[in-house]
This record gives C-alpha cells, structure tokens and sequence, in this order.
C-alpha cells in the first residue's frame, strides 16, 4: 500500500509545482525555494510527519522534505539547549544529503565535460 | 492597424501553455520516483537488512548520486524536458542543479569555476531553508512552549532521523 501512496503523493507534490509554474508563471527557482518554505510551514503542527508515515519516500524525495528536516532537526536541538539549539540543530538531520550532493556533484565535474 | 486590434490578434496567436498536459507528465514522472525510491528503500530494508532510517538516507544517497551522474552525461537535462516538473522537485533536481552549475563553470578552472560556482542555482534554496526554517522553528518551539503545537514525538524522531536527511 505504501508505494500506491509514494506514487500519489510524489506525483502530486510534483503536479502542483508545473501548476504554479504554468499558471502563475514562475521560474523553477521560485517553486523550488516555496516548497522548502512550504515543508517547513507544514512541520509546525507535525503535518508533515503523518505525510511521511503515509507516503514514505513519495513525501521525503520531493524537496519540501528539506524544509521538514531542517525544521525537525531544530526543535530536536531546541528540546535540550533552549531556544539557541534552533541555530545549533538546523541542519543536523540535512548533513548527509547535503554533504553527498556537494560530493558526487565535484566528483562529476571532474571527471564530465560540459554537453552544450 | 489600431493598437487594440493588434493586441487582439497577438491573443489569438498566442501559444497556450498546456497546463493539463505538462500537469499530468508532472504527475507521472513524479510518482515514479516516488515509487522507485520506495523500492529501494524496501530492498534496503529487506535484502540489506538496514534499520529504517538508514535504508532511507541510503535511497536518498542513491538518488543523488543518480542526479549527479545523469547530469554530467547529459541525460538529466533532456529528461528535465520531458518530465518537467517531476525531474526538478525530486532530490535529485537538487543535485542537477548543483552538477550542471559545476560543470558550466569548469571552464574557469577547479577553484574559481567548479568549486565557486556550484551553489549559483543552488544556493537560493539554501537560504530560503535557513530563513523558513529559522522562522517557522521559532514560531514552532513558542507554540510547543504555550502548548498549541505537539511536542516532538520521540518515536516518529527515531524513524526520521537518518530518515529525511533531505
């Protein structure tokens, strides 16, 4: 059940950012950036979270996960060191992806030559 | 030919964007990256015999590398047109960013172009997660404090982390 959910959710998610590339014409930066801020908007009330339980990685591989995670890891943070533990654990639980995406992207810049 | 007239013709002539069409791509190629990230994260868990968390981090770990790669071979940008927005949402939209500004720049040298220029396009969701996150983090921990929003719930913490490590 839980990859008809991935289907639906990640197909979803995706479908709504061409809708407001489409309609309101943006640029996909501007989609890209609102849907972190969106993830993140949907963490207060830990909406986000039952998202996940549902829809496994259909709701972590969109990127409104980022703003999730980023969210997640500063109150995990903020629990035990107060309010600076916001600064402290923001991206506590983002590291390996960001980390493996600066990685595999100079490592490919390496080895690659631009197409165009 | 009156003005009016002129902006009447241009109306007619104009290319309509095909919001159902490029919706349904969307939707389609989206999905599939959902569902084939729930596949690995299964086979992660059940012929690695990873916990859930980690076998999450390693899918996501995958579909970067994915992103990369196709990026650099060229096949990530001609897929971007046809899956539009179901190849820039996913992560590994993330990571084709981070590629393709790498490699525009290596012309310059390893310093001044791959390694300077790799957050241009990038970087703006960077800021944008620091500053939501900012905002919405102390908006959060007042609400927990008063008694509005829910605590963290240890279990779900426990699944996610090493769960959305993006």
């Amino acid at each position: 059940m839980i990859f008809f959910w991935a289907f639906i959710v990640g197909g979803t998610i995706c479908a709504f950012g061409q809708f407001l590339m489409d309609r309101f014409k943006l640029l996909p930066v501007h989609v890209v950036c609102s849907f972190v801020a969106i993830g993140a908007a949907l963490d207060v009330f830990g909406l986000y979270d039952r998202l996940i339980k549902l829809a496994g990685a259909g709701a972590q591989l969109p990127i409104m996960s980022f703003g999730h995670s980023i969210v997640h890891g500063a109150m995990d943070a903020a629990e035990s060191q107060g309010l600076i533990g916001i600064a402290s654990g923001m991206f506590e639980l983002t590291t390996v992806g960001i980390t493996s995406a600066i990685l595999f992207a100079f490592i490919s810049a390496l080895i690659f030559n631009p197409k165009s | 030919m009156k003005t009016n007239q002129y902006a009447n013709v241009i109306e007619t002539h104009k290319v309509k964007p095909k919001i159902v069409k490029n919706m349904a791509d969307s939707f389609f190629f989206g999905g599939l990256f959902g569902l084939v990230g729930q596949i690995i994260v299964w086979i992660n868990t059940n012929v690695f015999q990873l916990d859930e968390g980690l076998s999450v981090t390693y899918m996501i770990i995958v579909m970067i590398l994915a992103g990369s790669l196709l990026t650099g071979l060229g096949i990530y940008d001609k897929f971007g047109q046809i899956a539009k927005a179901g190849a820039l949402v996913p992560i590994s939209g993330f990571a084709n960013s981070l590629t393709s500004a790498a490699l525009e720049g290596k012309s310059e040298g390893v310093f001044l172009g791959i390694a300077s220029n790799m957050f241009k396009l990038a970087g703006a969701v960077l800021v944008f997660a620091v500053m939501s996150g900012f905002f919405f983090g102390i908006i959060r921990y007042l609400l927990v404090q008063i008694g509005i929003a829910p605590a963290l719930d240890h279990e779900t913490v426990a699944f996610i982390i090493g769960g959305c490590l993006l």
